[in-house]
């Protein structure tokens, strides 16, 4: 029974491992956020612009960020992600997007709303709105926006249209509001008499889709500043179908070559680092899930990059191990001394790698930070297992007698090689 | 199997130089000296699929009309098409889906826009990056090796080295430079060091233990004894990449293609530069303030 108890710890430590592994892979890489470049969609970069009046502030940028969320809100797209990039930057993304080209118009439109009377004067802009919505006139079957002004803004269209009324004659061309959307005449209705109460219509649309889409950008207010679209890419949804298969693939055969080496150049200590890597694998997904991180192709490329390294700290040990056991030590010693010797380089080397990824990450936007994020993490993860879960189970599968045979090991049985002349 | 590394060290620096060479020269003569993608020089790329074959001389002509400037169409296929033109506005862009749509059924599988502001930026963080992560990197290891400072500089100018090499490859081949080679760049720094900290490291451990070999017997012997884990880092990560680089994706195939030959020229830059180097600026710096006049000359057993 005593010679059994390490084979059964041994067995059910890895039943559990095979059984959180084979559980967990599945569900979190189905329940990862795909990026653009694998689901289609659109991605764009809005640059503000400083005027030699006006330069750009925070808080213009909070603002625009707002009227951009609800912009893309009334696109009726799920998950947008909006972010700010630098001081003057914003970051758009829109996954599957069905019509790229309306989403891309919507979001460069300025929407700047303004009532002027014949003098140029503006009266009430975009600001003094309360709400728009677009409608059909059910007597001329034209498409109108109806406009209810905020406490402010009815003020200001009491007082001007009561002023016109009462300083220019009915007909005179001065008793004009004309209503411009980005500096573009729209319509240009007499004012009949004074309107007191808040209310507005403008007319002059093509069609009612028009309509309704000016009363989106309205409800959602002018930008603050002037943008323009700095970078623009549009991903279909073919192209990113095919690159999610493409790399599955290249994950699936790299992840195999990696094992079938380390399990042909290290044997038993391959199948350790085989766990770990599966060990290592659900860690690393999971601090991304629980991130909320988006995967993309350069993503992925980092992470299979920080599995190929993530063996790496398997190698520097099990070589060592080789060594120590070579030199004549036993086998529970040559282990510890193994680990004891290794850390250190592994440390530098993985300190090295994450200082590398923290600056890329630091400098670099979009795509680039993804893949720095998730090659960091898989650097720093990989250390963590290297030196907890491995090492544990290294010391387990030496318990068992019938592991303790050095062949397993990769290394021979030749007494006379033991000890090893190797001086150090 | 021991081998000895030191002792044939001008030869390892002519052979690196002649790597080195070729891409330099390539660097020097080419304007501009790198492919550089929309990325970084600003324009626009338009992927579009046909359901039908069309010949690439119907697209060229129906281009050719619009005033476009100089515009490249690769084919992919006869159905696929990638249109790189210089930074065209919205309305433009339109008007080209427009009359690529007139010669049969297509669907815009890509648009890319960048400006060219953008492009400049990368260059700038480019260099910056790779400058504060050199000079971190030169920090880490002198702390660590106790003020070996010889140990940062001969592991940094391995680097450059092998940087250089990898954009001595891009300029050579005119392979695309895109904003992931930053990331490429970055990665093979900072994975190109485990090598060189791996044969230092073990040089650390052995000077320790033997007092009475030259310093570059016991670098030669660290090399020997550190070679298979130079050697099998490298293999796990070049499979992983060569995987990538064959079945991955089209649009990080440049980033792959970079770390790639960043990696295998990294861990041969870590033996045969680094650590000679090392063991030249030692001969040079420190044995001179030893009173003991030790034969500069490394010798095999």
């Amino acid at each position: 029974m005593s010679r059994g108890r390490p084979a059964l710890k041994l067995a059910l430590f890895l039943l559990l491992v095979l059984l959180l592994v084979g559980i967990g892979l599945p569900f979190l890489l189905k329940h990862m956020r795909l990026g653009l470049d694998l689901r289609g969609g659109v991605h764009v970069l809005l640059q503000a612009q400083s005027t030699p009046e006006h330069t750009v502030t925070p808080e213009d940028m909070a603002a625009l960020e707002r009227v951009m969320r609800q912009r893309v809100d009334q696109l009726g797209i799920a998950e947008p992600l909006i972010q700010r990039e630098g001081s003057d930057r914003l970051i758009i993304e829109l996954a599957g997007v069905s019509n790229p080209e309306e989403a891309i118009s919507m979001i460069g439109k300025t929407a700047l709303l303004e009532f002027k009377t014949a003098d140029g004067q503006v009266v009430v802009t975009g600001r003094d709105l309360k709400d728009a919505r677009a409608q059909i006139n059910p007597q001329t079957q034209q498409p109108e926006i109806h406009l209810k002004f905020n406490p402010e803004g009815t003020k200001k269209f009491a007082d001007i249209t009561k002023k016109l009324s009462e300083t220019y004659p009915m007909g005179s061309p001065q008793r004009h509001i004309g209503i411009y959307l980005d500096g573009q005449l729209l319509t240009n209705p007499h004012v009949n008499g004074p309107i007191p109460d808040g209310n507005a219509v403008i007319t002059g649309f093509t069609d009612f889709k028009e309509a309704s889409k000016i009363a989106a950008l309205l409800r959602g207010g002018a930008l603050p500043v002037p943008v323009q679209i700095a970078e623009q890419r549009v991903v279909g949804p073919t192209l990113g179908a095919d690159s999610l298969a493409k790399s599955k693939q290249a994950a699936m055969v790299g992840l195999i070559l990696v094992a079938l080496f380390m399990l042909a150049m290290y044997r038993l200590p391959g199948v350790v680092a085989i766990f770990s890597l599966g060990v290592y694998a659900l860690i690393v997904l999971s601090v991304l899930w629980a991130l909320k991180a988006t995967f993309t192709l350069p993503g992925i490329a980092g992470l299979l990059l920080s599995v190929g390294m993530a063996v790496d700290a398997n190698i520097l040990i099990y070589e060592r191990l080789r060594e120590e056991l070579h030199w004549g030590k036993t086998l529970k010693a040559a282990i510890d001394s193994a680990f004891q010797h290794s850390i250190p380089i592994i440390f530098d080397c993985n300190s090295n790698s994450i200082l590398a990824a923290m600056i890329l990450y630091w400098l670099g936007s979009g795509a680039v930070r993804g893949f720095a994020l998730n090659l960091g993490l898989g650097v720093a993860t990989s250390f963590v297992t290297a030196i907890s879960f491995t090492r544990f189970l290294l010391r387990l599968i030496s318990d068992v007698p019938l592991f303790q045979d050095l062949r397993f090991y990769g290394v021979k049985l030749d007494p006379s090689l033991k000890p090893a002349k190797e001086g150090v | 199997m021991y081998f000895d590394f030191v002792g044939h060290r001008k030869w390892w620096y002519l052979l690196s130089l002649i790597i080195l060479l070729p891409g330099l020269i390539a660097l020097a003569i080419n304007r501009p000296p790198l492919n550089f993608g929309i990325d970084f020089i600003g324009g626009n790329i338009l992927e579009i699929r046909f359901e039908q074959p069309v010949p690439v001389e119907k697209l060229r002509e129906a281009l050719g009309e619009m005033d476009l400037g100089h515009v490249s169409i690769q084919a992919a296929g006869d159905q696929n098409f990638l249109i790189r033109t210089k930074e065209l506005d919205r309305d433009k862009v339109n008007q080209v889906i427009g009359a690529l749509q007139r010669l049969g059924q297509a669907e815009v599988v890509r648009v890319d826009h960048v400006g060219a502001v953008i492009g400049y930026e990368l260059i700038v963080k480019t260099v910056i990056a790779l400058a504060i992560t050199l000079a971190m990197m030169i920090l880490y290891i002198t702390i660590r090796y106790a003020g070996e400072y010889l140990a940062g500089i001969s592991a940094i100018a391995s680097l450059l080295y092998d940087v250089l090499v990898v954009v001595g490859f891009f300029a050579l081949f005119r392979w695309e430079v895109d904003s992931t080679f930053l990331a490429a760049l970055l990665t093979v720094v900072g994975y190109a060091v485990h090598d060189t900290l791996i044969i230092f490291g073990r040089v650390k451990e052995n000077l320790h233990l033997v007092k009475k070999e030259g310093f570059a017997e016991v670098v030669n012997k660290s090399i020997n004894q550190t070679l298979r884990r130079s050697i099998n880092t490298v293999v796990t990560v070049v499979l992983v990449l060569l995987s990538l680089f064959f079945l991955g994706g089209e649009s990080t195939r440049n980033l792959v293609l970079a770390m790639l030959i960043g990696t295998v020229f990294g861990c041969y830059s870590s033996i045969f530069n680094a650590s000679q180097l090392w063991v030249d600026l030692h001969l040079l710096f420190r044995e001179q303030e030893k009173e003991v006049a030790r034969p500069a000359k490394a010798k095999a057993r």
